[in-house]
């Protein structure tokens, strides 16, 4: 770990224990400090075969997450039934003590850039607007939403962008421009998939920045397969294999490489493996 | 575009001025070009040009349906344009609800509704008794033979497109760039998804009666494809298709009318000949 890691890391955790303490200092809402999102028991098949099983945690305000795992083994299930888009086959998934459907309004999601028609003729700070839909009735958007969507966009640095077209933009400006507008949506839990994948090295370290300051400010939950965006940015990992192992964080370096390798091993294993073993280095919850 | 020699124009103007035809033809091209310019783009921009090419060829059966019970059960008021503007959204409901609901391949259904449309108008035009129909200028359009009603239909139908596409601009745009995001802001996606192919689906019948059921998908999407090679921004891309389809629909009246050739394949011609030289010009600019 490079010395500027460090230093990052340490004054991360610093502000983790403030975080925690004014957490503690509101006695008279006792419930706000507690879970934003609780899954207990959850069950979701496409078909007769279950995709997730059991899937029981929670996710304390607050906390950055990272769900890992491999292809296959339900990541991306799993965050839309947190986007209420699929519906648990049993057991029960809650988000701010609402089902997941409820929740919506609260939470930002951010999908992969990729995803799109890249001939798309659309501006970025139309598309940022997005987050806004819900408090739009029709015609034009209101100066205030302008100004919020602005403003989301200047978070990631690309205010200078607004005016641009979507094709113009690189990959990694792209994901900006769809975490902007997860921001407009003035969201209390942050919901990425996999934000890093079509980013090119040279401009990760900058994007890595944009999300831990944004980290400091609401609950995130990403799938990733980053490492570098995981030991920076995440508080605890959750591994995602059919059923759903908690791994809290900061582990040392070390540790993070074990539950990864173990992850490598599975992708090129498949289930068998992840199920049965290696998580001896991990403490389960 | 727009290359007349003057000495005819004014020929042309006296006609406007002179014979009603032509002035409800001038009329019913100026008024539907902004209905097509705003709904073309939004075709293009969400790549459901074939759908819109479904519900063209399944107007004839609604047409076909309409003469004959019309002429069978003596009902005056089912013109073939009410014929063909219950066809036209019947099938966009029901392409629509299968692509949502994703059953069957999309372009299947496509296909059926396409040939379904074609056959079972040609059938009942076969069957209706009486005067023997033209299928002519239901499937290649004549201009000229706009009439006052339907300078009526097309300025209503246009507006009523005109005022829901206004009022849900950003709402259709956000479905249409990404309907997942959309449905999570609170919109009801499938909604508006549907509401967008009921808008092809009415500027397809009103594109008919210019350019019939075989030319109508080309002037819808030509003027925006051709527009879409310039910009990147979807409101520039369709005051762009407005300009262009006023220019087609106007100038290719005048010109066809001049030069006495059918009026759709001229118009038609003249936009797809825009169109590749744009690539052209493209290369150019570059």
């Amino acid at each position: 770990m490079s010395s500027a890691t460090c230093a990052r890391s340490q004054q991360r955790s610093r502000g983790h224990a403030e975080f925690n303490l004014t957490l503690f200092s509101h006695p008279l809402n006792p419930v706000e400090s507690s879970d934003i999102a609780v899954a207990d028991g959850l069950c979701f098949g496409y078909g007769r075969q279950l995709v997730l099983e059991d899937v029981s945690f929670s996710i304390p305000k607050g906390e950055s997450l990272c769900m890992i795992g491999p292809n296959g083994g339900g990541k991306s299930t799993l965050l839309k039934l947190m986007l209420g888009l699929l519906e648990p086959t049993r057991g029960s998934l809650s988000l701010f003590g609402k089902p997941a459907e409820e929740a919506r309004k609260q939470i930002g999601y951010v999908p992969q850039a990729v995803r799109f028609d890249p001939l798309f003729p659309i501006t970025a700070i139309d598309i940022v607007l997005m987050g806004r839909l819900d408090r739009h009735r029709f015609g034009f958007y209101s100066r205030k939403c302008r100004e919020t969507a602005l403003q989301a966009l200047a978070e990631v640095g690309l205010e200078e962008f607004a005016n641009r077209p979507f094709s113009d933009l690189s990959g990694g400006q792209r994901q900006r421009v769809l975490i902007a507008r997860a921001l407009a949506c003035e969201p209390e839990l942050l919901l990425l998939d996999e934000p890093t994948a079509n980013i090119d090295l040279s401009v990760e370290e900058q994007f890595i920045e944009t999300l831990a300051l944004l980290k400091e400010k609401m609950t995130i939950l990403m799938v990733t397969h980053d490492l570098d965006l995981i030991s920076e940015i995440g508080d605890s990992v959750l591994c995602v294999n059919h059923r759903v192992h908690r791994h809290s964080l900061p582990l040392s370096g070390e540790t993070i490489r074990e539950i990864y390798s173990g992850v490598r091993r599975v992708e090129h294993d498949r289930r068998a493996r992840h199920v049965h073993g290696d998580h001896s280095a991990c403490e389960h919850d | 575009m727009e290359i007349t020699p003057p000495v005819s124009m004014t020929e042309f103007f006296d006609a406007v001025q002179n014979i009603p035809l032509i002035r409800y033809a001038l009329l019913a091209g100026i008024v539907s070009s902004l209905t097509f310019g705003v709904v073309g783009s939004f075709v293009v921009t969400r790549r459901i040009g074939y759908i819109a090419a479904a519900i063209a060829h399944s107007i004839l059966g609604g047409i076909g349906a309409a003469i004959y019970f019309s002429r069978v059960y003596d009902i005056p008021w089912l013109t073939p344009m009410i014929g063909a503007v219950i066809a036209a959204l019947l099938s966009a409901l029901v392409i629509g609800w299968v692509s949502l609901r994703a059953g069957e391949r999309e372009d299947t259904i496509i296909g059926a509704i396409w040939a379904f449309g074609m056959a079972s108008g040609l059938l009942f035009i076969h069957y209706a008794p009486g005067k023997a129909v033209s299928l002519e200028s239901f499937i290649f359009g004549n201009i000229l033979l706009t009439s006052r009603s339907d300078v009526i239909a097309t300025v209503t139908l246009g507006a009523i497109i005109l005022v829901l596409v206004g009022l849900f601009y950003h709402k259709l745009v956000a479905v249409c760039f990404d309907e997942e995001f959309a449905r999570l802001r609170g919109v009801s996606s499938d909604a508006y998804y549907l509401l967008l192919l009921a808008i092809t689906a009415i500027s397809m019948v009103l594109m008919v009666r210019v350019a019939g059921i075989i030319l109508s998908l080309a002037l819808l999407v030509l003027p925006a494809a051709t527009a879409s090679r310039f910009s990147r921004k979807l409101w520039v891309i369709i005051l762009v298709s407005i300009g262009l389809t006023f220019v087609y629909n106007t100038g290719g009246l005048a010109l066809s009318f001049e030069l006495d050739v059918p009026t759709g394949p001229f118009i038609v011609l003249v936009a797809s000949l825009v169109y590749g030289l744009s690539f052209a010009l493209k290369r150019l600019v570059r």
